[in-house]
């Protein structure tokens, strides 16, 4: 596995008029590797992913995504990554194959290609069978799943998943976690994922970066967390670090219609 | 090419599989069709205007289009935030496209909707003066559908929150309507309603397509024709420049 840093932040601040968002974050992820944000609501995670995605711009500071500026090359640097949002981004009135097909012309996939590797990452997502139905009727977590073979149809360097397991039962949550992981290691893609669970941290990142109030507080491995901080769980790590356990409660009113919308859309 | 086609078949799609909503689509014309026209006739009638269903189809196909093109850029609101308007924002392709792919689709189901209710105009009553002008019409219909979805996709593109869309009907898509004549001669109006009636760009779809359908005009077809591209070009680039700073 390559040393290489694909993704590269400097010294990124973004304020919304007078709130900081973001303030004063520099870190790196390593081509190949699986990354983690770890952090309560309102840390940042988010913001950083729309900056990085090319949907916000910094208000200072500089971003490099696979040697490119989001900022200023973004068709170049849209066509590395693939992402899923924290809220849904799928067609629902659409069928799962029409979702991806429409994926692929965007990113200017050939035909045979696009409908080749849609057949490989439906099947691999266990999705092939209800490829012709309408998403509308999927369940959360095959809506997920959808979401993630979208993203790579196009076979970004990049995958970045915002809170991907948010209102996902834990069997779909493992099961999330295990065809990433396998991605992973099949296809080399980078995955730069957003959490606020941090057995899912612990299990899944190689590198996480505990982010809170907009500061990233702490990186490394789950194990260099744990020794940093002399403790045995990442839990605790992250305790000491931030002060704080994981604010679950301290949800936005924007994250309380979105937990309606899923259940609704469920 | 294929960006913009494939958006706009999606539009196209969607509009096809949503039954319910195509039957519930035709309650409101059918309600001024029905009781407006049934209602107001005999007044028209006696005010020596002739038949009001003559008059009045042309303005309930104009809103029809109207109301499915600027309602279908009002989605966009909620496809903004839990849809699939991000997923197009994300990709590597020029806004330009997506917002005409998008614009296009909405336009298309707005004339798709409106040839539906000249369908049941025609049930009820309404005769086109001549067959051979019913395509003209259309290109006018088609006009107004581009103006109003690009109308809607800058608007979508400006407001955030859900609430908007109220405010949106209430003073825009409301007073558009009755503002254009759609139910009215604009024969003898008062010189302030005149005046409105006379910035309100549906007036002059409606008059063309009344021109064309029933030979009845206030401006000329020519006219009316020469205003809608005029605002058609303008609405177009004023929705793929909002359109073009939304940031997610």
């Amino acid at each position: 596995m390559s040393q290489q840093p694909i993704i590269r932040v400097q010294h990124v601040v973004k304020s919304f008029g007078k709130v900081t968002a973001v303030n004063d974050v520099s870190f790196e992820v390593r081509a190949g590797e699986i990354f983690a944000f770890l952090g309560p609501n309102g840390a940042g995670k988010t913001t950083t992913i729309k900056m990085l995605t090319t949907l916000l711009r910094p208000t200072s500071g500089s971003l490099e995504l696979d040697g490119l500026d989001p900022t200023q090359q973004q068709t170049e640097v849209r066509r590395r990554f693939g992402v899923v949002f924290q809220d849904p981004s799928l067609d629902s009135e659409l069928t799962a194959w029409e979702n991806m097909d429409i994926h692929g012309v965007l990113y200017h996939v050939p035909r045979q290609t696009r409908h080749e590797r849609s057949e490989v990452l439906l099947k691999m997502f266990e999705l092939w069978d209800r490829r012709d139905d309408l998403v509308k009727t999927f369940s959360g977590g095959m809506k997920r799943r959808l979401e993630i073979a979208r993203g790579l149809l196009h076979t970004p360097k990049v995958l970045f998943l915002d809170e991907p397991t948010l209102g996902l039962d834990p069997q779909s949550r493992n099961q999330m976690w295990t065809l990433v992981q396998n991605l992973n290691k099949g296809e080399g893609v980078t995955v730069f994922l957003t959490t606020h669970y941090m057995d899912e941290a612990d299990r899944v990142a190689e590198r996480i970066a505990v982010i809170d109030h907009g500061r990233i507080v702490a990186i490394g491995s789950s194990a260099e967390l744990k020794q940093q901080t002399g403790t045995d769980s990442l839990e605790a790590a992250f305790l000491k670090l931030t002060g704080t356990s994981i604010r679950d409660e301290s949800a936005t009113a924007a994250d309380q219609i979105r937990q309606v919308s899923r259940v609704w859309r469920r | 090419m294929s960006v913009i086609y494939v958006l706009w078949l999606r539009e196209l799609k969607k509009y096809v599989r949503s039954r319910v909503q195509i039957v519930a689509s035709l309650g409101s014309p059918l309600m001024y069709l029905g009781v407006l026209g049934f209602g107001l006739g005999p007044v028209f009638q006696r005010a020596g205007e002739g038949k009001y269903i003559q008059f009045m189809a042309p303005g309930v196909i104009g809103m029809t289009v109207l109301f499915t093109a600027m309602f279908s850029g009002i989605a966009m609101l909620w496809d903004r935030q839990f849809g699939f308007l991000k997923e197009t924002l994300v990709a590597p392709v020029p806004r330009l496209l997506i917002m005409i792919g998008r614009t296009l689709g909405g336009a298309t189901v707005a004339v798709l909707q409106g040839a539906l209710i000249f369908v049941v105009t025609l049930i009820v009553g309404f005769r086109p003066e001549s067959l051979l002008a019913v395509p003209l019409a259309f290109l006018v219909i088609a006009l107004i559908a581009v103006i109003f979805s690009a109308l809607a996709t800058a608007i979508g593109s400006s407001i955030k929150e859900m609430q908007g869309f109220q405010m949106v009907m209430n003073f825009l898509v409301m007073p558009l309507f009755f503002l254009s004549g759609a139910i009215y001669p604009l024969e003898g109006l008062p010189k302030v309603l005149a005046a409105f009636t006379r910035v309100d760009p549906l007036t002059y779809g409606v008059d063309g397509v009344r021109g064309l359908l029933t030979g009845r005009t206030h401006f000329g077809v020519a006219l009316d024709v020469g205003v809608l591209l005029g605002v058609g070009i303008l609405f177009v680039i004023f929705g793929a420049w909002r359109f073009s700073k939304l940031e997610a």
